[in-house]
């Protein structure tokens, strides 16, 4: 094992991503491919279409923007020397641990039109956060953010400080030295929290069916559309898309995440 | 007489190549030498938590280590006491806890404890028997890590550096102390040191270590000891 | 799935039996499952850091499967080892009777299989933490593996293992997915998260409002008693 890794990390960093989008576009393709199979006719691509494209649409962004967020909030505690910086970062881990039907039931409640904060809300940004695509997308955030951020902070602070006062030595500004040394000398923890921020932000269920409302063709995701279609053949496909989605972050995790923390 | 240890040992590790024998009659040797010469390596090796590339180690005339025949006894059947630099002691359980594990002779709980404690008060712990480590000064943890590794009677007591962590002053006064009751238990020694006085005052034989070789040895001069009062005069016999 | 404790005392404490109900349940589950997980995943973990065989990294990631795969397909694997035709579902019967889909077994079973990781990978990285001159002490005082384990190893060890603990008893909880497609919300065999979905799907307002403030609260405080735990994080 040691040896697989140590090739992997041979690779240059821009090859390595060359390889993650690879494994991934694999893994979505052997998806597609297994599913045709199974499938057996165009039918049953067309119903199977729907949520994964969906899943795809609200899943992506939920990472990158759950990601961003996290790693910079994960350095703001780490470098921060505020009091209450593990306090905020116990609210932050919250969706480890707390039920997705909690978090549904709080995301509807400040985000619903109907409710005050949401009322609000739902005027600034101009459309609903309810009940479309937007409010997977939210669900999807919610749950991965916690991964990124414990994962940032841990190897941000992880980072050997020498290295950094070096760079400010050097007369870079301390954003310049977050971007250029800090970030990338931290960045296999970061990695190993966005694969498994990704892998929860696909498979969200709870907080999503209340929040997005499961309405087919607009909020079933794949997660959703596997319960929908329970009883019929092309839940096959679904769930073997879902679980190879899933599966390449796994191993994104398996060999990215073997970083000490 | 049998030598007490006999140690001829190969080993690598990384670029480091440790290549060193020699043989110990009985009393306290001391390896002297500077950081990373191989010292502690080779405790880890007599004491048998490492394994070496090639060679042996004899006990008081008992193979514990012999690569060529496949003989590689554990740590734990070895009777070995070992000593660390920062006593290693488990910070839940009291001092006289944590000697009384190491205790193996005695029937049931009572006995164990009550040679633990004697153990104790024989290397000046008694007053803090019942305290727990973290609230031991460094020089009395020391003392508690020093009745530790006699209490289980072992063949051979290995002490890394034992003084290294403490300040000048105890550890001119622990030097003596380890000297005293690890002669006066009749038990033979090993201890690793950089530092040249403790050498010269703890050790009967200093083996001197470079690189991963020894480089000298040499027999230290000792008057007899003394039986109380002043000590004799100067006899010139060797150890 | 009757309460754990009498209704008089309930009327008393002003609790309403539509929060103990689903509370008793998934305290009793979680409490199970917990039971299970921690005595199986301190073992695992203590193998993993301790082992000297191939392969230990891969075995850590499977069993950290849960973590990272969607509630609902393991919800949906469960369904169908326990519920469909099988050796696992004959063997059910011989033992139970019955299948242990839509029964309170199955939620704990989909409790452990969801919050074993938890354990396992904390107690792994809490006792590879343990400075190895203890137990090099230990061997050289002659105490056999299995004592070093015990009196020293896992002592020490213990706050990042007690942390593990925790987090799974939370994980399982707070579970929802599986435990709904396994259980699916039998009247008898409900939880809390469940109930809460009941209750913001059909139910009055405010039952919806008790129940989740009282899942954040115990959320919140086992989220607390593990970071007073101190630094210990296995991804």
């Amino acid at each position: 094992m040691k040896r697989k890794i140590g090739l992997a990390w041979s690779l240059g960093t821009k090859q390595k991503i060359v390889v993650i989008v690879a494994a991934v576009g694999a893994g979505f393709g052997l998806g597609f491919g297994i599913a045709h199979l199974l499938g057996g006719t165009i039918a049953y691509w067309g119903v199977v279409s729907g949520p994964f494209l969906l899943t795809l649409r609200v899943a992506l962004p939920a990472t990158v923007i759950a990601g961003v967020t996290g790693i910079a909030s994960g350095y703001a505690l780490a470098k921060g020397r505020f009091p209450g910086r593990n306090l905020l970062e116990t609210i932050g881990s919250l969706p480890i641990i707390l039920p997705p039907t909690v978090i549904g039931y709080y995301l509807l409640e400040t985000l619903s039109p109907g409710t005050q904060v949401g009322g609000f809300l739902t005027r600034v940004v101009g459309h609903d956060l309810v009940y479309n695509v937007t409010g997977c997308i939210i669900c999807s955030t919610v749950a991965a953010y916690p991964f990124c951020l414990r994962a940032a902070r841990a190897s941000i602070e992880g980072v050997d400080p020498r290295v950094e006062q070096a760079a400010r030595a050097m007369g870079l500004p301390n954003w310049r030295v977050a971007l250029s040394v800090t970030l990338p000398l931290a960045r296999r923890g970061i990695a190993a929290g966005l694969t498994i921020g990704c892998a929860r932000a696909l498979g969200e269920y709870g907080a999503t069916l209340m929040v997005g409302g499961d309405i087919n063709g607009k909020t079933r995701t794949l997660s959703l559309a596997i319960l929908d279609s329970f009883t019929t053949p092309e839940r096959n496909a679904m769930l073997l898309i879902l679980v190879l989605m899933a599966i390449t972050a796994m191993v994104g995790v398996g060999l990215l995440g073997r970083a000490r923390t | 007489m049998t030598a007490a240890l006999d140690v001829a040992l190969t080993r690598r590790i990384g670029a480091f190549d440790l290549d060193v024998a020699f043989t110990m009659e009985s009393g306290i040797s001391v390896l002297f030498g500077p950081s990373g010469a191989g010292k502690s390596l080779t405790l880890a090796l007599i004491a048998g938590l490492i394994r070496p590339d090639a060679g042996t180690v004899l006990i008081n005339g008992r193979v514990v280590t012999d690569c060529a025949r496949h003989i590689h006894v554990s740590t734990q059947d070895r009777r070995v006491g070992m000593v660390f630099q920062d006593g290693v002691l488990l910070p839940h359980r009291s001092a006289l806890d944590n000697v009384a594990l190491a205790v193996r002779q005695g029937d049931g709980r009572r006995a164990r404890r009550a040679i633990a404690r004697s153990w104790l008060e024989r290397v000046g712990a008694a007053e803090f028997v019942d305290r727990r480590p973290g609230s031991l000064s460094g020089g009395q943890r020391q003392r508690v890590a020093l009745a530790r590794g006699l209490a289980g009677e072992p063949a051979l007591v290995l002490l890394d550096e034992p003084l290294s962590a403490l300040d000048a002053k105890v550890r001119g006064e622990l030097r003596m102390l380890i000297r005293e009751v690890i002669v006066s238990a009749g038990v033979p020694a090993v201890l690793v040191t950089h530092d040249a006085e403790e050498a010269e005052e703890t050790g009967d034989l200093i083996i001197a270590y470079d690189d991963g070789r020894v480089t000298g040895r040499r027999v230290v001069e000792r008057p007899t000891p003394p039986t109380g009062g002043d000590p004799p005069p100067e006899t010139g016999a060797s150890a | 799935m009757t309460a754990l404790v009498p209704h008089s005392w309930l009327n008393g404490l002003g609790i309403p039996p539509w929060v103990w109900n689903p509370l008793s349940v998934s305290l009793r589950a979680a409490f199970e499952a917990t039971v299970v997980v921690a005595v199986v995943g301190i073992a695992l973990g203590y193998l993993l850091a301790k082992g000297r065989f191939p392969g230990r990294g891969a075995i850590e990631s499977f069993f950290s499967l849960p973590m990272a795969l969607p509630p609902t397909v393991v919800g949906y694997y469960l369904l169908t080892r326990l519920g469909g035709p099988g050796p696992i579902r004959n063997a059910e019967v011989s033992l139970f009777g019955h299948p242990l889909t839509f029964t309170f077994t199955g939620i704990v079973i989909a409790q452990i299989v969801e919050s074993f990781p938890y354990c396992v990978r904390f107690s792994r990285a809490a006792i590879s933490g343990v400075d190895p001159r203890f137990e090099q002490a230990a061997r050289a005082m002659g105490l056999p593996q299995w004592r070093i384990a015990l009196l020293v190893t896992l002592p020490l060890a213990r706050r990042g293992i007690v942390a593990g603990v925790a987090m799974a008893f939370g994980r399982a909880l707070g579970d929802f997915g599986a435990t709904m497609i396994v259980s699916g919300s039998v009247p008898m065999a409900t939880t809390m998260s469940i109930a809460l979905y009941n209750a913001v799907a059909y139910g009055p307002h405010h039952q919806a409002m008790v129940l989740a403030l009282v899942q954040l609260g115990v959320a919140l405080a086992i989220l607390f008693g593990v970071s007073r735990l101190g630094k210990v994080r296995p991804w």
